[in-house]
């Protein structure tokens, strides 16, 4: 591993030095495609992002792909409900390898205003692993790009090797996750006991 | 745990079949095909299960339900002014005439006057709330014959002008939550309205390129002109309303029809439509435009001072007495009502909505029947549904 110092040093003198991870991590950030996919009003939104005013195409995310198989990047726009819950782990399963979730606004986290509804998932990371959560009802598109730089910042840090690297160079790390089906009175199951882990509180 | 593997639903059509020009007769597979709920074109999480044969619908059934958020339920354990901001949600295109209708069926409900200036804000507030669904829907429609992008990017620039508007407002860029029963929730920013002022004179020049890049445009016109064909009696006896309907020829407009608010003191044309197909209820939606502009234009001008909410409007302890009401106004996507009953709780004990977008798109088979899979996006494209309001 290179000092940094010594790096700077030499981009200076016009020597750029890398590591293969840092390559790999730096072209893997600027290209997160996503799956043009929306759910309900956030969908608007980061549409709004996608056109000129926001122009998401700045952070190298402006290609929508309609197709699962070509996307990196799930926005979660707006409200799950108990119909949807089960097609969209599916399109979640369906895309490869290195994927992630962003799990946009209110209802997409919690349920958010339709919490008390009887037809709402009550947040999407009971199904599936959400990387970047933004609050918001919906959330304005400067709060997806931010979401979008958060999401680049934690690629770029990620190990590439060792026991700390990402699900998509683990072998043993689940890459599809359960689609739950119609039960007499909710989906079945409600949720994934190995992601969703609620903190027990005692008063 | 697993997938689902769905047996076969029966088949409830029936095989036709067909003869070539030489008279013999041919078998086809007919294709089911499932578009949505995720798909490019179905403008939401809506599916369509379409039974092609060849690239002919023979039969199209929509899918609705996946976007259902229990909106009525949630409004009936709420109290009014709690389902207010839910209102901002079903059709999250236009939230602030959802407000309208709402706080006018309660205003009904209630006996409640509304202020002048308040009546003036709200037909400023959703004369521009048109403006801008109507060119992002022109965008979409667009967008689904396959000009990606550049039309859709032009509508943005404009709506997003008038969202700048809306959040200066009522400080949301898209659920506004601004209306309230007997009036509007604050008044207008300082120089709110020259800044209206300003966009509604320079939407023109932006509509008339608009309109010289497409009006013409051979594309354009070869995939709408006798595309998605409705004929005025199915329009009628189906309840369509809003510019479905003008585009059929029917002369219904409840800003002309019922008069709420002070839609009697402006002078607007209604255009209507001939042959009822897709490019027809394109043109209306420009056309209309145009009216709202013009609406706008006198508004602006006419604005008079005083409050925005009926002193004796009370926000707290809201308890309308035992009655019903319904409240209806024209929404951009057509007639959007709330129908209420109050038993003298401080809850309605019946919320229901009249969604245009849900009623409008039930004769979508009838309009795509007999076309090609490619128009039949075209088709549900021209009927501008959102989704927030089909499932509520």
């Amino acid at each position: 591993m290179i000092e940094e110092g010594l790096k700077n040093e030499l981009a200076k003198q016009g020597v750029v030095v890398t590591t293969i991870q840092e390559l790999y991590n730096w072209g893997r950030s600027n290209s997160v495609w996503p799956l043009s996919f929306g759910l309900a009003c956030c969908a608007i939104e980061m549409m709004a992002a996608s056109m000129a005013k926001w122009d998401i195409a700045r952070f190298g995310s402006e290609v929508f792909r309609p197709s699962p198989r070509q996307a990196d990047l799930m926005i979660v726009a707006g409200t799950v409900t108990k119909k949807m819950a089960p097609q969209v782990v599916r399109l979640y399963n369906q895309m490869p390898e290195p994927k992630y979730i962003i799990a946009m606004g209110a209802c997409a986290i919690s349920g958010g205003p339709f919490k008390q509804g009887y037809n709402v998932l009550k947040g999407i990371d009971r199904l599936l692993p959400v990387d970047i959560h933004i609050p918001g009802c919906p959330p304005r598109p400067e709060a997806l790009l931010h979401a979008l730089i958060t999401l680049q910042k934690k690629i770029e840090s990620q190990v590439l090797t060792g026991p700390n690297r990402p699900r998509h160079l683990d072998a043993a790390a689940p890459s599809e996750f359960p689609v739950p089906e119609f039960g007499e009175h909710d989906i079945v199951p409600a949720m994934n006991p190995q992601l969703w882990k609620p903190r027990l509180v005692v008063r | 745990m697993s997938i689902a593997t769905a047996s076969p639903a029966p088949r409830n059509y029936e095989v036709i079949p067909k003869t070539s020009p030489d008279g013999l007769e041919l078998e086809g597979e007919l294709l089911e095909v499932a578009m949505g709920p995720q798909h490019p074109s179905t403008h939401g999480v809506f599916r369509m299960d379409v039974v092609l044969d060849g690239e002919t619908v023979v039969k199209l059934k929509p899918v609705f339900g996946y976007l259902h958020r229990n909106h009525e339920k949630i409004a009936e354990n709420t109290s009014y002014l709690g389902s207010m901001p839910y209102t901002d949600r079903l059709d999250y295109f236009c939230s602030l005439t959802n407000n309208w209708a709402y706080a006018l069926a309660v205003e009904r409900l209630a006996g409640l006057q509304v202020p002048e200036r308040a009546q003036f804000i709200r037909v400023i507030t959703a004369e521009l709330t048109r403006l801008q669904n109507h060119t992002s829907v022109c965008g979409f429609l667009l967008q689904d014959m396959g000009a990606l992008g550049t039309p859709l990017m032009y509508a943005f620039r404009e709506r997003e002008k008038i969202l700048d508007l809306f959040e200066a407002l009522t400080g949301a860029r898209m659920m506004c939550n601004y209306m309230r029963f007997g009036g509007c929730r604050c008044d207008l920013p300082p120089g709110w309205l020259d800044r209206v002022q300003k966009i509604v004179d320079d939407f023109p020049r932006f509509l008339d390129s608009y309109e010289a890049m497409l009006n013409t445009n051979e594309i354009l016109l070869a995939r709408t002109q006798g595309v998605g064909r409705l004929s005025r009696a199915l329009a009628i006896s189906a309840g369509i309303t809003g510019p479905m309907l003008r585009a059929c020829g029917v002369d219904y407009d409840i800003r002309k029809v019922d008069r709420y608010g002070i839609y009697d003191r402006f002078e607007f044309r209604i255009p209507l439509g001939e042959q009822g197909d897709v490019y027809d209820r394109y043109m209306i939606r420009l056309l209309e435009i145009r009216e709202s502009l013009k609406i706008l234009q006198q508004a602006l001008k006419a604005v008079p001072g005083g409050p925005v909410i009926d002193p004796k409007a009370k926000l707290r302890g809201f308890r309308p007495k035992a009655g019903e009401a319904y409240g209806r106004i024209e929404g951009p996507k057509g007639e959007l009502g709330f129908y209420l009953i109050s038993d003298g709780s401080p809850n309605p004990y019946r919320y229901r909505v009249r969604p245009p977008s849900l009623i409008n798109l039930t004769i979508l088979e009838d309009m795509c029947l007999g076309q090609s899979v490619a128009d039949a996006v075209v088709t549900l494209g021209s009927v501008d549904i959102v989704l927030g309001e089909v499932d509520r």
